[in-house]
C-alpha cells in the first residue's frame, strides 16, 4: 500500500472516530496502520503465585548457616550449579546457566515486598498493585508502567497470557487477557459484527470499555492466528500452561503488533511439605520455559527485560514436615538484552540468627520497587516513577544498576 | 458508659434514617431480583412461579430447602454417578487410584472382585506395564474379528451402523456388555458410548479412564445440580461456602476426599451454625489434607519409626493455622499476628489423617500433639490439653466480632455487591452475632435488608464464569446429558470446577472476572449453546420463535437494552436469513450480549 494511502485512511478514520460515525473496519485500518511495524522496547513480567523458596532456587551454598537452618532439604554443594562461590542456582534451573554465562541474567537476592504480610493474597495483592501496605490502590503497577503515548495506542500494549487479567494489569490503560492466541475471536462471524456493535453502543461503561479493546485487539490478532507459529532457533517450549505463555508473548512481541508489557504467571510454589519432591518439577518448567524464550527471542531479546517475583520468601529454617513455612525476602530474576547480567545484586544480610528477619526469615535489603522501577524508568522509558510506585521514593538513586548504561 | 445508650439510640436513627433513602425495585423488579441472585438463574416460568407464589413466601422455602421436593429429572440424572453416594475408601475400592493399580500390577494389592472394575484395572495394569518396560509388555490389539461372539452376532455387528451396534451393545447383560467392550479398539467404543444411553457411556468411561470418574461425577454433579435443583439458594450457597473453606482438587489423596468433603461437611450445615460447620472442615480429612495439618506435629512428638532417615522427626506447619484464621474466620485484617499463626497451628498438633492414601478418617494423635501451654488471641490454653486445644480455639475464632463481620461481608459481596455497604453488613454481623453464627438467620436479615432490594443492584452484579454458563443453559432449557463440555468452558473461562489451587477460592466480586478473553469465551459458548451444539446439551430450537424482541425477553425476563435490541434488530436484518436460523441467532446473541453478563 503507497504511503500517502496509509496516511490518508489513518487520519481520516481519526478524524471520523472523533465524530462517531466511522465504519469498524475503517477504524481497524486506521489501528493496523498506528500499530504495526514498529519495535517496541518490551517488559515481560513473570509471577511466581505461591511464594518461592528463593532460598532453595538460588541457593548461599557460600554459608554454612543455610545447611544449619535446612538439614533435609537444602541443596547439596555437590549439587548446586555454582554462580559466583557464594550463591548457586538450584540443580533443576541448568538450562538458566547458558544465559548467565553470556551475562543476559541477573539475579535480585534478599528482594521483595517490605510489607510483612505473610497471606498470599495479600501480598500478591500488594505486589501487583505496587503500594505494599495499601488496599485502596484500584490499579496495577504494570498498567501504571505504560508510558504516555500520543495518538491512539495498540490495543495490545498490555497483554496478559490466561483466563484472567492480572491485577498487576488492571487499570486505565487498556489491556488484554488472552487465553491462548488461537481461541481470541469470535468463532461465528455471521455474530461477530452484531456482538461488537451491541458492546460498543451499550451504556454499560464497563463493558462497553472492556468489550471495545477485545475487538480491536481481536482485529490486530487476527493475522497471528493464520499462520503455525514456529519458535526459531529450534527453541523448544515445555508442555504446560507456562511454556504456552511464553510463546505466545514471544510470538506477539516478534510481530511488532505494538506489546509494550507482558505478563504470565506460574502456579504452585506453596511448598509446607515434602518441598524436595516438588519444587524440582516446578523449577525445571520454569527454567525450560525461560530458557527457550531467550532462544526464541533471539536478537529481538535488545528490546527485552524480563523479570521475575514471588509474593514473599519462605522461612530460612525448614518446618517439620521437610517443607518451609510463609517468609519474607526471595530472589529476583532478571533477564534480557540490555541486562548487565553474570552478577548477583543486592546486599546479602545474612543468616545468623540474629540477621534474620522477625527472627525467622531472609531479610529484605532490596524493595522490589528498585527493581521493577529500573526498568520501567531505563528501558519502558517511563521517567514518572512516581506514579508508578504512588507512596513511594523511588528514584534512579535506589536502582541497582543492572541495566546496562 | 453511660453515655451508651444514647450513642446507640443516635446510631440507630443514623442508620434508619439512611435506609429511608435507598431508592428501591419495583414489584416486578424484586421477583427477578430474587431469582437472580438466590438461584443461579431463571428458567422459562420460574419468574411466573415466584410472583404466584409471593417473594417472601419464595424466598421462605428456599431458605429451608428441605421443605422444597427435589426435581425428580434432577435425582435421575445423578443416578448413575455412583462415586456421589459412596465414602472415599468405597471409591477407591471401585475407582482405584493410579498409586493402588501400581501396587496391583506390583502384585501387592489383590486385584478388585467386581467384574467391570476388574476389567478396568487389567487395562489399566497393560497400559503401565507397557510404560514401564516398552518392549517386553504390548497392549492387547484390539480387533473386531476377535470380539467374544458367536459367528452370526459377529458378522451382523461388524456389519451393522452405528445405530444398530450401540442398540446391540444395550441389549447385552452386564458381565457380556464390559467383555465385549474390552475387546473393541477404544476409540470404536467411545464414538459408540457417545451415542448411546448414559448407562452404557458411564460403562465405556469407566474402561477408558477409571481414573477420572470420581472428579467427572463431581463437576457432573455439580453442574446438573446447579441446573436442575429445585433447592436453588441451597446449591448457591454450597457453592459458596465450599469456595469459602476451598480444597484442590488435584492435591494427591484430596482427589478422592473431596466428594465425600462437600457432601458430608459442607452441604449440610450452609444454613446451619457456623460453628458446626467450622468444626466439620477442621476434622475433615480433605482439609487436613490439603492444608498440611495432618502432617504437623508438636515439638515433643515421636519420630516416625518407620519414615526414611531425614523424614523421622516431625515437626510443625503453620499452613492451616494461618489459613484458618485469615480465610475461614477472622480475614487478613480481623486482629492476629504471627505469634497467633503459630499458636494456633500448635494447638492443632495432633488433628490428623489414618491412612490418607487409603480412605482413613480424622483422628486425633495425642503422640504428635503439642501438650505445651499456648496463648491465642490474648486467651491462654493450659498446658496439658489435648484434642481440646484446637476445639476451644474454634470456639474462639467463631464467637470472634472479626470472623462475624468477615463471614456477613463475604455474603453480602456474593449476593448483594462487589461493594457492600456498611449498613447492611453490620446488620448482618449483628445477627450473626446475637444467633450464634446462624447462617439462616444472617441470610435472611440480608433479604430482609432494604440494602438487598435497592434499585441500584438491580442486574448489576457481573456474572462469574460458572453464572453465566448454567445461567445461560437454564434460560434456554437445556436438556443436559453429559457436562464435559460445559466442565472444558469453564476451566476456558478461568473457574475450573474444584481447581483452584490457592486456598482463598474464586473471587466473589463479579467485577474481577471482566477482561477480553472470558469475554469472547462467553460470547462463543452463547452461540454454540444457542445453535444447540453444546456436546451433551440438547436445546429445543423451536423454543426461538417470534420477533426479536420477543427472544430476547424471554431469555432476559425484561427487554434487553435498546443498544441490544438496535444492534441485533440491524444484524438480523443484514443477514436475511429464514426464521428457522434467525431464532438461535437471536438467541445466541441475547446470551452473549451485556445484558446477559450480568445478574
Amino acid at each position: 500500500m503507497p504511503i500517502s494511502r496509509r496516511i490518508f485512511l489513518r487520519d481520516s478514520a481519526i478524524a471520523m472516530v472523533g465524530v462517531g460515525t466511522s465504519p469498524l473496519w475503517l477504524q481497524r485500518a486506521a489501528l493496523a496502520q498506528t500499530t504495526t511495524g514498529q519495535r517496541k522496547k518490551v517488559l515481560v513480567a513473570i509471577f511466581q503465585r505461591g511464594a518461592a523458596d528463593g532460598l532453595n532456587i538460588v541457593v548461599p551454598h557460600g554459608e554454612q548457616r543455610y545447611y544449619d537452618l535446612r538439614p533435609t532439604i537444602a541443596i547439596p554443594r555437590t549439587e548446586v550449579i555454582d554462580l559466583d562461590g557464594m550463591f548457586g542456582l538450584h540443580p533443576s534451573l541448568a538450562p538458566l546457566k547458558p544465559l548467565w554465562d553470556n551475562r543476559q541474567l541477573a539475579i535480585v537476592h534478599a528482594a521483595g515486598s517490605p510489607d510483612p504480610t505473610r497471606s498470599h493474597f495479600d501480598a500478591q495483592d500488594y505486589m501487583e498493585s505496587g503500594t505494599p501496605g495499601m488496599k485502596s490502590t484500584d490499579d496495577g503497577w504494570l498498567n501504571r508502567a505504560l508510558p504516555p503515548v500520543t495518538g491512539k495506542p495498540s490495543p495490545v500494549r498490555a497483554v496478559s497470557l490466561g483466563p484472567t487479567l492480572p491485577r498487576a494489569m488492571r487499570g486505565k490503560n487498556e489491556a488484554v487477557a488472552v487465553e491462548s492466541l488461537g481461541a481470541f475471536t469470535v468463532r461465528d462471524t455471521a455474530a461477530a459484527k452484531t456482538l461488537e456493535a451491541m458492546y460498543a453502543g451499550t451504556g454499560d461503561q464497563v463493558l462497553n470499555g472492556t468489550g471495545r479493546t477485545t475487538f480491536e485487539a481481536v482485529a490486530l490478532l487476527q493475522s497471528l492466528q493464520k499462520t503455525p507459529y514456529a519458535p526459531a532457533d529450534g527453541a523448544t517450549y515445555p508442555a504446560g500452561r507456562f511454556g504456552d505463555s511464553l510463546r505466545q508473548i514471544a510470538q506477539m512481541i516478534k510481530a511488532n503488533v505494538g506489546v509494550e508489557v507482558a505478563f504470565a504467571d506460574i502456579g504452585d510454589w506453596d511448598h509446607h511439605a515434602q518441598e524436595p519432591t516438588r519444587l524440582p518439577a516446578r523449577l525445571a518448567e520454569f527454567g525450560a520455559s525461560l530458557a527457550a524464550f531467550y532462544r526464541d527471542m533471539g536478537d529481538r531479546m535488545e528490546d527485552v527485560v524480563l523479570v521475575t517475583m514471588s509474593e514473599f520468601g519462605r522461612t530460612a529454617k525448614e518446618n517439620g514436615d521437610r517443607g518451609t513455612d510463609h517468609g519474607h525476602a526471595n530472589a529476583m530474576f532478571v533477564m534480557g538484552g540490555p541486562v548487565q547480567g553474570g552478577k548477583v545484586y543486592g546486599k546479602w544480610p545474612g543468616l545468623a540468627q540474629e540477621q534474620l528477619y522477625e527472627n525467622r526469615d531472609l531479610a529484605l535489603t532490596t524493595d522490589f520497587r528498585d527493581v521493577l522501577g529500573e526498568s520501567v524508568y531505563n528501558h519502558l522509558g517511563n521517567q514518572q516513577i512516581g506514579k508508578v510506585f504512588p507512596g513511594y521514593a523511588a528514584g534512579p538513586n535506589k536502582f541497582k544498576g543492572y541495566l546496562r548504561a | 458508659m453511660q453515655r451508651k445508650p444514647f450513642i446507640l439510640a443516635l446510631a440507630s436513627l443514623t442508620i434508619m434514617a439512611a435506609v429511608q433513602k435507598i431508592p428501591q425495585m419495583t414489584d416486578d423488579q424484586k421477583a427477578l431480583h430474587a431469582l437472580n441472585r438466590l438461584t443461579f438463574g431463571p428458567r422459562p416460568g420460574d419468574l411466573e412461579q415466584v410472583k404466584q407464589i409471593g417473594i417472601a413466601q419464595w424466598i421462605g422455602q428456599q431458605l429451608h430447602p428441605e421443605s422444597i421436593p427435589e426435581n425428580p429429572i434432577l435425582l435421575a440424572k445423578l443416578e448413575p454417578l455412583d462415586t456421589l453416594q459412596m465414602g472415599t475408601a468405597a471409591m477407591l475400592q471401585k475407582y482405584p487410584s493410579q498409586q493402588m493399580i501400581r501396587q496391583m500390577s506390583d502384585g501387592k494389592l489383590p486385584l478388585p472382585a467386581d467384574t467391570q472394575t476388574r476389567a478396568a484395572v487389567e487395562i489399566e495394569i497393560a497400559r503401565y506395564q507397557q510404560k514401564k518396560n516398552p518392549d517386553d509388555a504390548r497392549m492387547p490389539t484390539a480387533t473386531l474379528g476377535a470380539l467374544p461372539l458367536d459367528e452370526t452376532q459377529k458378522s451382523e455387528f461388524v456389519n451393522g451402523t452405528q445405530e444398530s451396534r450401540v442398540a446391540f451393545l444395550e441389549s447385552l447383560p452386564d458381565d457380556k456388555l464390559v467383555e465385549v467392550l474390552t475387546a473393541l479398539p477404544q476409540q470404536m467404543r467411545t464414538r459408540l458410548a457417545n451415542a448411546g444411553s448414559p448407562a452404557l457411556r458411564r460403562q465405556v468411561e469407566i474402561l477408558n479412564t477409571p481414573g477420572q470418574i470420581v472428579n467427572r461425577d463431581l463437576s457432573e454433579g455439580k453442574l446438573l445440580r446447579a441446573i436442575y435443583s429445585n433447592r436453588q439458594l441451597e446449591e448457591v450457597l454450597s457453592d459458596f461456602w465450599f469456595n469459602h473453606f476451598n480444597i484442590y482438587l488435584d492435591k494427591g489423596a484430596d482427589r478422592y476426599m473431596v466428594t465425600a468433603y462437600e457432601r458430608d461437611v459442607i452441604r449440610p450445615h450452609v444454613l446451619g451454625k457456623f460453628k458446626d460447620l467450622l468444626l466439620a472442615t477442621a476434622e475433615s480429612p480433605a482439609m487436613l489434607f490439603y492444608l498440611d495439618n495432618w502432617e504437623s506435629a508438636g515439638g515433643n512428638a515421636p519420630v516416625r519409626p518407620n519414615a526414611p532417615a531425614n523424614q523421622k522427626k516431625q515437626g510443625l506447619n503453620e499452613n492451616y493455622g494461618r489459613e484458618l484464621m485469615e480465610l475461614h474466620t477472622l480475614g487478613v485484617d480481623g486482629g492476629y499476628t504471627q505469634q497467633d499463626v503459630t499458636e494456633v497451628a500448635r494447638c492443632f498438633t495432633g488433628w490428623t489423617i489414618r491412612q490418607p492414601n487409603q480412605g482413613g478418617g480424622f483422628f486425633f494423635n495425642p503422640r504428635t500433639h503439642d501438650r505445651g501451654e499456648k496463648h491465642v488471641l490474648g486467651v491462654t490454653i493450659p498446658a496439658g490439653g489435648g484434642m481440646d486445644d484446637g476445639l476451644k480455639v474454634l470456639d474462639i475464632l467463631a464467637k470472634h466480632p472479626s470472623t462475624a463481620h468477615f463471614i456477613a461481608k463475604s455474603l453480602a459481596i456474593r449476593f448483594v455487591s462487589d461493594n457492600p455497604p456498611d449498613s447492611l453488613v453490620d446488620k448482618m454481623a449483628a445477627t450473626f452475632t446475637n444467633t450464634d453464627g446462624d447462617l439462616r438467620e444472617v441470610m435472611r436479615t440480608m433479604l430482609n435488608a432494604d440494602e438487598f432490594w435497592a434499585a441500584a443492584n438491580f442486574r448489576a452484579k457481573l456474572k462469574s464464569p460458572l453464572e453465566m454458563v448454567v445461567s445461560a443453559v437454564r434460560a434456554v432449557n437445556g436438556d443436559v446429558n453429559m457436562a464435559t463440555q460445559m466442565v472444558a468452558q469453564l476451566n476456558t473461562l478461568g473457574e475450573p470446577l474444584y481447581r483452584k489451587q490457592e486456598p482463598t477460592g474464586y473471587t466473589n466480586r463479579g467485577g474481577d472476572w471482566l477482561n477480553s478473553a472470558s469475554l469472547l469465551a462467553r460470547m462463543n459458548f452463547a452461540n454454540t449453546l444457542a445453535q444447540g451444539k453444546v456436546g451433551g446439551v440438547k436445546v429445543d430450537l423451536t423454543q426461538f420463535s417470534g420477533d426479536t424482541t420477543q427472544i430476547e425477553h424471554n431469555i432476559l425476563l425484561t427487554d434487553a437494552s435498546p443498544a441490544s435490541q438496535a444492534a441485533i434488530h440491524a444484524g438480523i436484518d443484514e443477514a436475511a436469513q429464514p426464521q428457522t436460523r434467525i431464532g438461535p441467532m437471536v438467541a445466541g446473541l441475547t446470551l452473549g450480549s451485556p445484558d446477559f453478563q450480568r445478574r
